[in-house]
Protein backbone atom coordinates (compact mmCIF):
# COMPACT_ATOMS: atom_id res chain seq x y z
CA UNK A 1 0.00 0.00 0.00
CA UNK A 2 1.53 3.33 -0.99
CA UNK A 3 0.57 6.40 0.99
CA UNK A 4 0.01 9.60 -0.99
CA UNK A 5 2.45 12.45 -0.20
CA UNK A 6 0.97 15.22 1.88
CA UNK A 7 3.59 17.86 1.02
CA UNK A 8 6.11 18.89 -1.57
CA UNK A 9 8.90 17.55 0.68
CA UNK A 10 10.10 14.05 1.38
CA UNK A 11 9.00 12.55 4.70
CA UNK A 12 11.33 13.32 7.60
CA UNK A 13 12.39 9.67 7.81
CA UNK A 14 13.40 9.59 4.14
CA UNK A 15 15.33 12.83 4.54
CA UNK A 16 17.15 11.48 7.62
CA UNK A 17 18.04 8.23 5.85
CA UNK A 18 19.26 10.13 2.80
CA UNK A 19 21.70 12.31 4.75
CA UNK A 20 22.83 9.64 7.21
CA UNK A 21 23.62 7.25 4.36
CA UNK A 22 25.14 10.02 2.22
CA UNK A 23 27.67 10.81 4.97
CA UNK A 24 28.22 7.10 5.68
CA UNK A 25 28.81 6.28 2.02
CA UNK A 26 31.25 9.13 1.40
CA UNK A 27 33.16 8.20 4.57
CA UNK A 28 33.35 4.48 3.81
CA UNK A 29 34.41 5.22 0.22
CA UNK A 30 37.33 7.38 1.36
CA UNK A 31 38.22 4.82 4.08
CA UNK A 32 38.20 2.00 1.53
CA UNK A 33 40.55 3.75 -0.86
CA UNK A 34 42.86 4.95 1.93
CA UNK A 35 43.17 1.60 3.71
CA UNK A 36 43.81 -0.42 0.57
CA UNK A 37 47.06 1.44 -0.04
CA UNK A 38 48.46 0.92 3.45
CA UNK A 39 51.25 -1.57 4.20
CA UNK A 40 50.24 -4.59 6.24
CA UNK A 41 50.05 -3.61 9.93
CA UNK A 42 47.74 -3.81 12.96
CA UNK A 43 46.48 -0.33 11.99
CA UNK A 44 45.45 -1.54 8.57
CA UNK A 45 43.74 -4.62 10.00
CA UNK A 46 41.76 -2.34 12.32
CA UNK A 47 40.66 -0.10 9.43
CA UNK A 48 39.66 -3.14 7.36
CA UNK A 49 37.49 -4.37 10.26
CA UNK A 50 35.85 -0.97 10.67
CA UNK A 51 35.25 -0.80 6.92
CA UNK A 52 33.51 -4.19 6.95
CA UNK A 53 31.39 -3.29 9.99
CA UNK A 54 30.41 0.01 8.38
CA UNK A 55 29.61 -1.77 5.11
CA UNK A 56 27.27 -4.28 6.77
CA UNK A 57 25.60 -1.49 8.74
CA UNK A 58 25.07 0.50 5.51
CA UNK A 59 23.63 -2.63 3.88
CA UNK A 60 21.10 -3.03 6.69
CA UNK A 61 20.18 0.68 6.69
CA UNK A 62 19.80 0.57 2.90
CA UNK A 63 17.34 -2.31 3.24
CA UNK A 64 15.31 -0.28 5.74
CA UNK A 65 15.49 2.74 3.45
CA UNK A 66 14.39 0.71 0.41
CA UNK A 67 11.48 -0.78 2.33
CA UNK A 68 10.38 2.75 3.23
CA UNK A 69 10.80 3.98 -0.36
CA UNK A 70 8.70 1.14 -1.75
CA UNK A 71 5.87 1.91 0.64
CA UNK A 72 5.96 5.71 0.62
CA UNK A 73 5.61 7.63 -2.64
CA UNK A 74 8.02 10.56 -2.83
CA UNK A 75 6.61 14.04 -3.42
CA UNK A 76 5.82 14.76 -7.09
CA UNK A 77 8.38 16.93 -8.84
CA UNK A 78 7.37 20.59 -9.01
CA UNK A 79 5.52 21.31 -12.25
CA UNK A 80 8.09 23.90 -13.32
CA UNK A 81 10.77 21.24 -13.10
CA UNK A 82 8.91 18.56 -15.04
CA UNK A 83 8.08 21.07 -17.76
CA UNK A 84 11.73 22.09 -18.04
CA UNK A 85 13.05 18.49 -18.13
CA UNK A 86 13.48 16.92 -21.55
CA UNK A 87 12.88 13.21 -22.17
CA UNK A 88 16.46 12.06 -21.67
CA UNK A 89 16.80 14.12 -18.51
CA UNK A 90 13.72 12.49 -17.02
CA UNK A 91 15.09 9.08 -17.92
CA UNK A 92 18.51 9.93 -16.49
CA UNK A 93 16.79 11.10 -13.30
CA UNK A 94 15.01 7.77 -12.83
CA UNK A 95 17.90 5.62 -14.02
CA UNK A 96 20.47 7.28 -11.75
CA UNK A 97 18.35 6.72 -8.67
CA UNK A 98 17.49 3.14 -9.57
CA UNK A 99 21.10 2.21 -10.28
CA UNK A 100 22.25 3.95 -7.10
CA UNK A 101 19.77 1.92 -5.06
CA UNK A 102 20.98 -1.26 -6.77
CA UNK A 103 24.62 -0.39 -5.98
CA UNK A 104 23.74 0.33 -2.32
CA UNK A 105 23.25 -3.45 -2.13
CA UNK A 106 25.66 -4.76 -4.77
CA UNK A 107 28.76 -3.01 -3.39
CA UNK A 108 28.55 -4.28 0.22
CA UNK A 109 27.37 -7.74 -0.86
CA UNK A 110 30.40 -8.11 -3.14
CA UNK A 111 32.65 -6.86 -0.35
CA UNK A 112 31.14 -9.36 2.08
CA UNK A 113 31.56 -12.18 -0.45
CA UNK A 114 35.16 -11.21 -1.10
CA UNK A 115 35.92 -11.32 2.61
CA UNK A 116 34.35 -14.78 2.88
CA UNK A 117 36.11 -16.09 -0.22
CA UNK A 118 39.43 -14.79 1.09
CA UNK A 119 38.88 -16.87 4.25
CA UNK A 120 38.01 -14.01 6.61
CA UNK A 121 34.44 -14.30 7.87
CA UNK A 122 32.94 -11.04 9.09
CA UNK A 123 32.40 -10.79 12.84
CA UNK A 124 30.21 -7.70 13.24
CA UNK A 125 31.67 -5.27 15.80
CA UNK A 126 34.00 -8.11 16.79
CA UNK A 127 31.22 -10.03 18.51
CA UNK A 128 28.54 -11.22 16.06
CA UNK A 129 29.75 -13.77 13.50
CA UNK A 130 27.95 -13.28 10.19
CA UNK A 131 27.32 -16.14 7.75
CA UNK A 132 29.58 -16.73 4.75
CA UNK A 133 27.43 -17.15 1.71
CA UNK A 134 30.42 -18.25 -0.29
CA UNK A 135 33.04 -20.71 0.94
CA UNK A 136 36.69 -19.77 1.36
CA UNK A 137 38.11 -20.28 -2.12
CA UNK A 138 41.23 -18.59 -3.39
CA UNK A 139 40.23 -18.70 -7.06
CA UNK A 140 36.86 -17.16 -6.25
CA UNK A 141 38.51 -14.51 -4.08
CA UNK A 142 40.83 -13.52 -6.93
CA UNK A 143 37.82 -13.27 -9.24
CA UNK A 144 35.75 -11.13 -6.86
CA UNK A 145 38.55 -8.89 -5.62
CA UNK A 146 38.50 -6.19 -8.32
CA UNK A 147 34.68 -6.10 -8.45
CA UNK A 148 34.21 -4.48 -5.05
CA UNK A 149 36.40 -1.53 -5.97
CA UNK A 150 34.90 -1.32 -9.47
CA UNK A 151 31.29 -1.19 -8.29
CA UNK A 152 32.21 1.18 -5.46
CA UNK A 153 33.82 3.52 -7.97
CA UNK A 154 30.73 3.25 -10.19
CA UNK A 155 28.59 4.30 -7.24
CA UNK A 156 31.05 7.11 -6.55
CA UNK A 157 30.67 8.32 -10.11
CA UNK A 158 26.88 8.27 -9.82
CA UNK A 159 27.08 10.16 -6.54
CA UNK A 160 29.10 12.86 -8.31
CA UNK A 161 26.50 12.98 -11.07
CA UNK A 162 23.70 13.14 -8.49
CA UNK A 163 25.39 15.96 -6.54
CA UNK A 164 26.26 17.76 -9.78
CA UNK A 165 22.65 17.62 -10.92
CA UNK A 166 21.41 18.87 -7.54
CA UNK A 167 23.81 21.80 -7.63
CA UNK A 168 22.79 22.56 -11.21
CA UNK A 169 19.17 22.83 -10.15
CA UNK A 170 20.07 25.02 -7.22
CA UNK A 171 22.58 27.42 -8.82
CA UNK A 172 21.70 27.36 -12.51
CA UNK A 173 17.99 26.53 -12.74
CA UNK A 174 17.22 28.18 -9.40
CA UNK A 175 14.03 26.08 -9.30
CA UNK A 176 13.98 25.30 -5.55
CA UNK A 177 14.11 21.59 -6.32
CA UNK A 178 16.46 20.86 -3.41
CA UNK A 179 13.87 22.04 -0.93
CA UNK A 180 12.32 18.57 -0.95
CA UNK A 181 15.41 16.97 0.56
CA UNK A 182 16.65 19.83 2.72
CA UNK A 183 17.30 18.69 6.29
CA UNK A 184 15.04 20.19 8.93
CA UNK A 185 11.33 20.48 9.48
CA UNK A 186 9.03 21.29 6.52
CA UNK B 1 96.92 -59.46 20.49
CA UNK B 2 94.92 -62.11 22.35
CA UNK B 3 93.48 -59.68 24.82
CA UNK B 4 92.97 -57.00 22.19
CA UNK B 5 89.88 -58.41 20.48
CA UNK B 6 87.69 -59.03 23.55
CA UNK B 7 88.66 -55.62 24.94
CA UNK B 8 87.92 -53.84 21.65
CA UNK B 9 84.67 -55.72 21.09
CA UNK B 10 83.72 -55.19 24.69
CA UNK B 11 84.49 -51.51 24.44
CA UNK B 12 82.55 -51.20 21.19
CA UNK B 13 79.52 -52.97 22.65
CA UNK B 14 79.68 -50.83 25.74
CA UNK B 15 79.95 -47.69 23.62
CA UNK B 16 76.95 -48.78 21.54
CA UNK B 17 74.89 -49.52 24.62
CA UNK B 18 75.90 -46.22 26.16
CA UNK B 19 74.93 -44.28 23.04
CA UNK B 20 71.56 -45.99 22.90
CA UNK B 21 70.86 -45.08 26.48
CA UNK B 22 72.07 -41.52 26.02
CA UNK B 23 69.86 -40.67 23.00
CA UNK B 24 66.80 -38.66 24.06
CA UNK B 25 64.08 -40.81 22.48
CA UNK B 26 64.30 -44.13 20.69
CA UNK B 27 61.94 -43.78 17.77
CA UNK B 28 60.10 -47.05 18.24
CA UNK B 29 56.99 -45.64 16.58
CA UNK B 30 56.94 -43.78 13.29
CA UNK B 31 55.03 -40.67 12.35
CA UNK B 32 53.40 -40.55 8.92
CA UNK B 33 53.73 -36.82 8.18
CA UNK B 34 51.75 -36.94 4.95
CA UNK B 35 48.61 -38.00 6.82
CA UNK B 36 49.21 -35.83 9.86
CA UNK B 37 48.48 -32.21 10.54
CA UNK B 38 49.21 -29.50 13.06
CA UNK B 39 46.86 -26.54 12.79
CA UNK B 40 45.98 -23.57 14.95
CA UNK B 41 43.33 -20.87 15.29
CA UNK B 42 43.73 -17.38 16.65
CA UNK B 43 41.20 -14.58 16.72
CA UNK B 44 41.83 -11.31 14.98
CA UNK B 45 39.33 -8.71 16.20
CA UNK B 46 36.89 -11.56 16.75
CA UNK B 47 37.52 -13.19 13.38
CA UNK B 48 38.94 -16.74 13.60
CA UNK B 49 42.08 -17.07 11.51
CA UNK B 50 43.28 -20.58 10.67
CA UNK B 51 46.90 -21.53 10.27
CA UNK B 52 48.96 -24.67 9.89
CA UNK B 53 52.51 -25.95 10.01
CA UNK B 54 53.25 -27.97 6.92
CA UNK B 55 56.52 -29.57 8.08
CA UNK B 56 57.09 -31.32 11.37
CA UNK B 57 58.47 -34.56 12.77
CA UNK B 58 58.03 -36.61 15.91
CA UNK B 59 60.16 -39.08 17.83
CA UNK B 60 57.98 -41.37 19.85
CA UNK B 61 58.76 -44.29 22.18
CA UNK B 62 55.42 -45.17 23.65
CA UNK B 63 53.60 -48.23 24.96
CA UNK B 64 49.91 -47.50 25.67
CA UNK B 65 49.84 -50.12 28.44
CA UNK B 66 52.84 -48.47 30.15
CA UNK B 67 52.37 -44.79 29.37
CA UNK B 68 54.44 -43.51 32.28
CA UNK B 69 57.63 -44.90 30.78
CA UNK B 70 57.00 -43.41 27.34
CA UNK B 71 58.74 -40.48 25.73
CA UNK B 72 57.45 -38.12 23.10
CA UNK B 73 59.33 -35.40 21.31
CA UNK B 74 58.45 -33.39 18.27
CA UNK B 75 60.01 -30.66 16.21
CA UNK B 76 58.16 -28.19 14.01
CA UNK B 77 59.72 -26.43 11.03
CA UNK B 78 58.67 -22.84 11.74
CA UNK B 79 59.30 -21.71 8.18
CA UNK B 80 56.50 -24.05 7.09
CA UNK B 81 53.84 -21.96 8.85
CA UNK B 82 51.06 -20.50 6.75
CA UNK B 83 47.86 -18.55 7.43
CA UNK B 84 46.68 -19.21 3.89
CA UNK B 85 47.11 -15.59 2.89
CA UNK B 86 50.25 -14.07 1.34
CA UNK B 87 50.35 -10.80 3.29
CA UNK B 88 50.24 -12.20 6.82
CA UNK B 89 52.52 -15.07 5.69
CA UNK B 90 55.14 -12.50 4.70
CA UNK B 91 54.98 -11.04 8.23
CA UNK B 92 55.35 -14.27 10.21
CA UNK B 93 59.10 -14.87 9.67
CA UNK B 94 59.93 -11.36 10.87
CA UNK B 95 61.40 -10.53 14.27
CA UNK B 96 58.18 -9.41 16.02
CA UNK B 97 56.57 -12.75 15.07
CA UNK B 98 58.45 -16.02 14.82
CA UNK B 99 61.90 -14.58 14.00
CA UNK B 100 62.29 -17.69 11.88
CA UNK B 101 65.90 -17.06 10.83
CA UNK B 102 67.03 -17.14 14.47
CA UNK B 103 64.60 -19.77 15.73
CA UNK B 104 63.89 -22.14 12.85
CA UNK B 105 62.32 -24.85 15.00
CA UNK B 106 59.78 -25.22 17.76
CA UNK B 107 60.24 -28.28 19.96
CA UNK B 108 58.32 -30.27 22.51
CA UNK B 109 59.89 -32.73 24.96
CA UNK B 110 57.67 -34.79 27.23
CA UNK B 111 58.55 -35.19 30.87
CA UNK B 112 55.68 -37.43 31.90
CA UNK B 113 52.76 -39.24 30.35
CA UNK B 114 49.67 -40.16 32.33
CA UNK B 115 47.11 -42.71 31.15
CA UNK B 116 43.50 -41.61 31.79
CA UNK B 117 41.86 -44.75 30.41
CA UNK B 118 39.87 -45.29 27.26
CA UNK B 119 42.69 -44.27 24.95
CA UNK B 120 43.05 -40.88 26.62
CA UNK B 121 46.41 -39.63 27.84
CA UNK B 122 47.87 -36.49 29.33
CA UNK B 123 51.35 -35.57 28.11
CA UNK B 124 53.23 -33.04 30.21
CA UNK B 125 56.41 -31.47 28.98
CA UNK B 126 58.20 -28.40 27.80
CA UNK B 127 57.24 -26.50 24.67
CA UNK B 128 59.89 -24.21 23.23
CA UNK B 129 59.05 -21.61 20.59
CA UNK B 130 61.21 -18.64 19.56
CA UNK B 131 63.69 -19.47 22.27
CA UNK B 132 61.03 -19.28 24.98
CA UNK B 133 60.13 -22.40 26.95
CA UNK B 134 56.85 -22.97 28.74
CA UNK B 135 55.32 -25.96 30.50
CA UNK B 136 52.56 -27.54 28.47
CA UNK B 137 50.03 -30.22 29.32
CA UNK B 138 48.68 -31.74 26.15
CA UNK B 139 45.63 -34.01 26.15
CA UNK B 140 45.95 -36.84 23.60
CA UNK B 141 43.35 -39.31 22.43
CA UNK B 142 44.53 -42.43 20.62
CA UNK B 143 42.36 -44.23 18.13
CA UNK B 144 43.62 -47.37 16.45
CA UNK B 145 42.56 -48.61 13.01
CA UNK B 146 44.54 -51.52 11.56
CA UNK B 147 48.27 -50.88 11.66
CA UNK B 148 47.99 -47.15 12.30
CA UNK B 149 47.15 -45.16 15.39
CA UNK B 150 45.87 -41.60 15.26
CA UNK B 151 46.86 -39.34 18.12
CA UNK B 152 44.74 -36.22 18.26
CA UNK B 153 44.06 -33.40 20.66
CA UNK B 154 43.50 -29.73 21.22
CA UNK B 155 45.30 -27.40 23.59
CA UNK B 156 45.62 -23.66 24.05
CA UNK B 157 48.81 -21.68 24.28
CA UNK B 158 49.30 -18.03 25.14
CA UNK B 159 51.23 -16.52 22.25
CA UNK B 160 52.64 -13.65 24.33
CA UNK B 161 54.34 -16.08 26.72
CA UNK B 162 56.45 -17.14 23.72
CA UNK B 163 56.79 -13.52 22.55
CA UNK B 164 54.97 -14.36 19.33
CA UNK B 165 53.66 -11.02 18.05
CA UNK B 166 55.66 -8.34 19.82
CA UNK B 167 55.56 -4.53 19.97
CA UNK B 168 52.69 -3.21 17.86
CA UNK B 169 51.39 -6.77 17.47
CA UNK B 170 51.24 -7.43 21.23
CA UNK B 171 47.77 -5.88 21.48
CA UNK B 172 45.50 -8.82 22.29
CA UNK B 173 42.41 -6.94 21.11
CA UNK B 174 43.99 -7.07 17.65
CA UNK B 175 45.27 -10.67 17.81
CA UNK B 176 44.07 -12.80 20.71
CA UNK B 177 46.61 -14.10 23.22
CA UNK B 178 44.92 -17.50 23.21
CA UNK B 179 45.89 -19.65 20.25
CA UNK B 180 44.16 -22.99 19.97
CA UNK B 181 46.47 -25.69 18.61
CA UNK B 182 44.95 -28.82 17.07
CA UNK B 183 46.94 -31.85 16.03
CA UNK B 184 46.24 -35.13 14.30
CA UNK B 185 49.29 -37.36 14.11
CA UNK B 186 49.10 -40.70 12.35
CA UNK B 187 51.57 -43.24 13.77
CA UNK B 188 52.61 -46.78 13.01
CA UNK B 189 54.11 -49.28 15.40
CA UNK B 190 51.98 -48.46 18.42
CA UNK B 191 51.11 -51.59 20.42
CA UNK B 192 47.46 -52.54 20.47
CA UNK B 193 45.44 -51.54 23.49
Amino acid sequence: MITAPASRRYHGFAIAMHWILAIALVTIFILGHYMADLPFSPHRLKLYSWHKWAGVTILILSAVRLAWRLTHRPPALPQAVTLAMSGWQTQAYHATHIVMYALFFIVPLIGWSYSSAAGFPIVLFGVLPLPDFVAADKALADLIKPLHGLTANALGALVLLHVGAALKHHFIDKDGLLDRMRPGRS
Amino acid sequence: MNSFFPTTIGATVLALLASMGASAVQADQKLLPAQSEITFVSKQMGVPVDGRFKKFDAQIAFDPSKPQSGKIAFTIDIASVTLGSPEPDAELPKTPWFNTAKFPQATFQSSSIKGLGGGKFEVSGKLAIKGNTQDAVIPVTLVQAGPSTTASGVFTIKRLSYKIGENEWADTAMVSDDVQVKFKLVLTGVAKF
